[in-house]
């Protein structure tokens, strides 16, 4: 983004805070741009054929420094990119890293659709959503133009997910692009051996196409600015993924310098970047060390700058941890850390239901209603006002006390004679040294539920309702 | 939690889960994570797992292949056989290819330039922990972690420092995950065997002495008994040592004072000065015994510089005996907040806040509190099969670990010996000092796999 202060925004907006695009006053509306809270067609004004100048110069002010991408069609294409910063916390990453699982040519027909499959259907629940796969990956290790395309169109049978083709043989990349291209498929990769046939195929068919120069970023660059040249510019850039050894501080560091330079204004490499966690498998063959050390790479390469990345270990270990680091990095850091502090209702709780204490940060607070409502647990849950802070530490830093906990139910209105038949409370398994506490200054019955929450359904089948005393 | 949703409007979504598998889960929860520290090991049980824990332990050995041995070349032959396929041709040599219009018969040549950084002017302090005979100790070797002028791993300047990793020792028998335990059951209650075990088996750098029974609501014990422990332990290894409390804030500093009294000239680490116990204490027995302070705050930035600054005017410790903890949390439950806390927290320094000008320190053993890495299977009857949890627990170490690793965190506290393994592998590989055969990368797309 070209653009450090809204007053450079403001300038080109209409100006007569007429509220369309949501808020009061254009000077507003140019911070929500700023920090891309708002976007440019919220103002319909602009839209209009007179205002055509002042949108186009706000879209070049505007456009984030690393181009967005974007691959596959409808509901589940994926945009890679778009990022305006070097460190998440000076704005937000945008775009989660995009991660494709591969398949490939020499499978046989009934493994190739059971991986798609699988690869489409897995999925992790996290705080309100799944998190899944993003893409599929084909490679041709045959090198089979008829194979490759076989097993792209089967691929597609199987899948919407967006596709990734992949092969170094112009021919055999072609081929499969003839079947997939409706697809809007990503094509890996131009080389400096094969650029002008890959050129070709990716502007006949107006597709996304990766340059891979291994390890020689000069290369890379005049790739880049190459294909700009000839009309293709949803590029990405994959610098080479080098497994052990010191190639991989190389590999770390060749990635750092490309999303520098991008980000610093070298509109010239300023593309989405690919990482290839998969050639873990070039050096390790045992399935465990091979995923992982790919989970291992695909954690720095999600940190440091890959916007989309090709793997193959589909164990549940290599990918929980690969999906959960993508989410981690790229949520919003702007978001609040708290819930407010209060007694919420989960269900329709009775005076029988339990009184659950939990802190506000949101992590743990979403955590703990997701496991009491997707059980259907009618209770109260308070969250108690630890500063953002879980339970565990907060119990050790003294942010979650009895007093603290009094002070919620006090806060909330909350009072455990009246709204509950039992006058018991359960405090978090981590918080069992506050038992005494909160007896004494609360005058209630204590429960210690369990540890984690993902087992207070258990817990409940055993020690609720209370026994009356 | 990237939307505000209520989960409850999720309810109908999600299916009831059934009561016996829940049961199931429950029993295994007590054996495993008892955080009072007081629950038994249910031998049946462990017997009855034990055939499936040993296959899994067979495929978590396999991982010790990533160091000491000869980089396997399984694919090499491949590789090799399809390079010559793709001559690496500089723009100059290009031929002329003629093309359409609009197609280049030339690759137009460009340099990339990156500067270094300009704005990292200062460097982090350098700290060493432990003391040789030479300086009044009787430690074989000593650890210095710090004076970084970059990002680690940057090439903007060496990183003078590699990351170092020292393994948790308790002074009593813990509750702890099944996957964590099997590798300490032989020396759970010996903190000197214990502390033997992480050294010479286990490639730990340092150990951690954590006194967790003086926790009143544990076993209360007094610090005097508690430094006999200390003794041990520094009689047992030769590495240098973390002294850690119970974590109550009432009893640590008096528990500290004594361990540092015991310990004196080792040059240890105590953990933790923190702004809600009496960290002058502790501070004056770090200075008055030769030690180090570990400055300890909850995810805050200024609550960090806020100790940090106590510590070095109020209290007078030396700013070569400061490392901070700036808090760890695991992968899935803030560590978005911890990751970034730490690499807001490192740039500050580079650039030049002298009160954040210091070496950091994980608490990485709590990964073992997300659920992902300690329970049986999920509690969430959409999510796909979790697969074997022996296999995800030291991932989710090692991902907790090796992401604040990126963020400048040097001293890495941990438990599972197959993620102290891995992690030092990945950051000494990213620091530069790992040697291994070039791979050819040139064809992977080519490579062949089996089916999992």
């Amino acid at each position: 983004m070209k653009v450090n202060s809204p007053l450079e925004v403001y300038k080109y907006l209409p100006g007569d805070n007429c509220g369309v695009c949501g808020v009061d006053t254009c000077m507003a509306f140019a911070s929500k741009l700023l920090d891309r809270s708002g976007q440019l067609n919220d103002c319909t004004p602009l839209l209009e054929d007179e205002n055509k100048d002042k949108l186009e110069k706000l879209e070049h002010l505007l456009a984030p420094e690393i181009r967005e991408v974007e691959i596959g069609i409808g509901d589940k294409s994926v945009v890679i990119g778009g990022d305006d910063v070097l460190y998440r916390h000076k704005l937000t990453f945008f775009n989660k890293t995009a991660l494709a699982y591969d398949v490939w040519d020499t499978l046989d027909e009934d493994n190739l659709v059971e991986r798609v499959k699988y690869i489409e259907d897995f999925k992790k629940f996290y705080v309100g959503e799944f998190l899944s796969p993003d893409m599929i990956a084909i490679r041709s290790s045959s090198n089979d133009p008829k194979k490759f395309a076989d097993t792209v169109e089967k691929v597609m049978e199987n899948t919407e997910l967006p596709l990734i083709l992949c092969s170094f043989d112009p021919v055999v990349l072609r081929a499969g692009v003839e079947k997939a291209h409706k697809r809007n498929p990503l094509l890996y990769a131009a080389t400096m051996s094969n650029w002008q046939e890959v050129a070709d195929i990716a502007l006949e068919y107006d597709l996304a196409v990766t340059l891979f120069s291994p390890n020689d970023l000069d290369n890379l660059k005049s790739l880049a600015t190459s294909f700009n040249k000839m009309g293709a510019e949803k590029l990405v850039l994959d610098p080479g993924t080098y497994p052990t050894g010191k190639e991989l501080n190389t590999t770390f560091n060749n990635i750092l310098k490309i999303r520098r330079a991008g980000i610093g204004g070298d509109k010239d490499i300023a593309y989405p970047i690919m990482a290839v966690p998969l050639t873990s498998w070039l050096v390790h063959k045992d399935t465990v060390t091979a995923s992982y050390w790919e989970t291992v790479l695909a954690s720095v390469f999600t940190i440091k700058y890959g916007d989309v990345m090709i793997l193959h270990s589909t164990e549940p270990y290599a990918m929980m941890a690969e999906l959960h680091l993508g989410d981690t990095i790229y949520t919003d850091p702007r978001k609040p850390v708290t819930v407010d502090p209060g007694v919420y209702e989960v269900g329709s709780p009775t005076p029988e239901s339990p009184l659950i204490i939990t802190t506000n940060f949101a992590l743990t607070y979403y955590t703990v209603e997701s496991d009491l409502s997707s059980n259907s647990i009618n209770s109260y849950l308070a969250a108690v006002d630890t500063d953002g802070i879980g339970v565990e530490a907060a119990v050790a830093g003294g942010q979650l006390t009895a007093s603290k906990i009094k002070e919620v139910l006090e806060l909330a209105d909350f009072s455990l004679n009246e709204k509950t038949s039992h006058n018991t409370i359960i405090l978090p398994g981590l918080a069992a040294r506050l038992q005494g506490d909160v007896e004494d200054m609360l005058d209630t019955n204590v429960l210690i539920g369990s540890a984690d929450s993902g087992r207070l359904p258990g817990w409940m089948d055993k020690n609720w309702p209370p026994e009356k005393e | 939690m990237t939307k505000k949703v209520k989960i409850s409007e999720l309810t109908n979504m999600l299916q009831d889960l059934d009561i016996e598998a829940l049961e199931g889960v429950e029993i295994e929860g007590d054996i495993e994570i008892d955080i009072g520290g007081l629950g038994g090991f249910d031998p049946n049980l462990a017997h009855a797992l034990g055939h499936e824990t040993a296959q899994l332990s067979v495929h978590l050995a396999n991982i010790s292949r990533l160091l000491g041995y000869p980089v396997e070349q399984a694919f090499a032959s491949a590789s090799m056989s399809m390079a010559g396929q793709q001559p690496q041709m500089q723009p100059q040599d290009k031929q002329q290819i003629p093309f359409g219009s609009g197609r280049l018969s030339e690759l137009l040549s460009a340099k990339l330039e990156v500067e270094p950084a300009q704005e990292w002017t200062h460097t982090i302090q350098e700290v060493t922990l432990g003391a040789t005979s030479s300086d009044g100790g009787s430690r074989k070797s000593t650890v210095t972690i710090g004076g970084e002028k970059a990002l680690p791993y940057y090439f903007d300047a060496p990183m003078p420092n590699r990351n170092y990793v020292t393994m948790d020792v308790f002074d009593m028998p813990i509750g702890m995950a099944k996957a964590v335990k099997v590798n300490y059951e032989d020396v759970m209650g010996d903190p000197g065997e214990w502390a033997k075990k992480v050294v010479n088996e286990f490639n730990a750098d340092m150990v951690t002495v954590h006194l967790v029974s003086t926790d009143p609501m544990i076993k209360d014990t007094s610090p005097r008994e508690a430094s006999k422990v200390v003794e041990d332990v520094l009689q047992a290894v030769d590495v240098p040592l973390v002294i850690g409390g119970s974590g109550n804030p009432q009893k640590d500093p008096e528990v500290l004072e004594k361990a540092a009294e015991v310990a004196e000239g080792e040059r240890v680490l105590l953990a933790s000065a923190s702004l809600n116990l009496d960290y002058e204490r502790i501070a004056k027995a770090a200075i008055n015994y030769g030690h180090a302070v570990l400055s300890w705050t909850q995810l805050e930035i200024n609550a960090q510089k806020e100790l940090n600054r106590k510590l070095m005017k109020q209290c007078n410790v030396p700013r070569e005996s400061i490392v901070m903890d700036p808090t760890t949390a695991a992968l899935g439950y803030g560590l978005d907040y911890a990751y970034t806390n730490m690499e807001r927290i490192r740039l500050a320094g580079l650039m030049g806040d002298e009160e954040l000008t210091f070496p950091m320190s994980s608490g990485t053993t709590n990964a073992w509190g997300a659920r992902e890495s300690w329970m049986k299977s999920s509690p969430m009857k959409d999510d796909s099969d979790w697969g074997p949890r022996e296999y995800r627990g030291p991932i989710w170490e090692i991902v907790t670990g090796l992401s604040l690793a990126l963020a400048g965190n040097d001293l890495f506290m941990m438990m599972h010996p197959t993620s102290v393994q891995v992690l030092k592998e990945i950051t000494q590989t990213l620091y530069g000092s790992v040697d291994k055969e070039t791979v050819d990368i040139s064809n992977w797309v080519e490579i062949e796999m089996e089916v999992q």
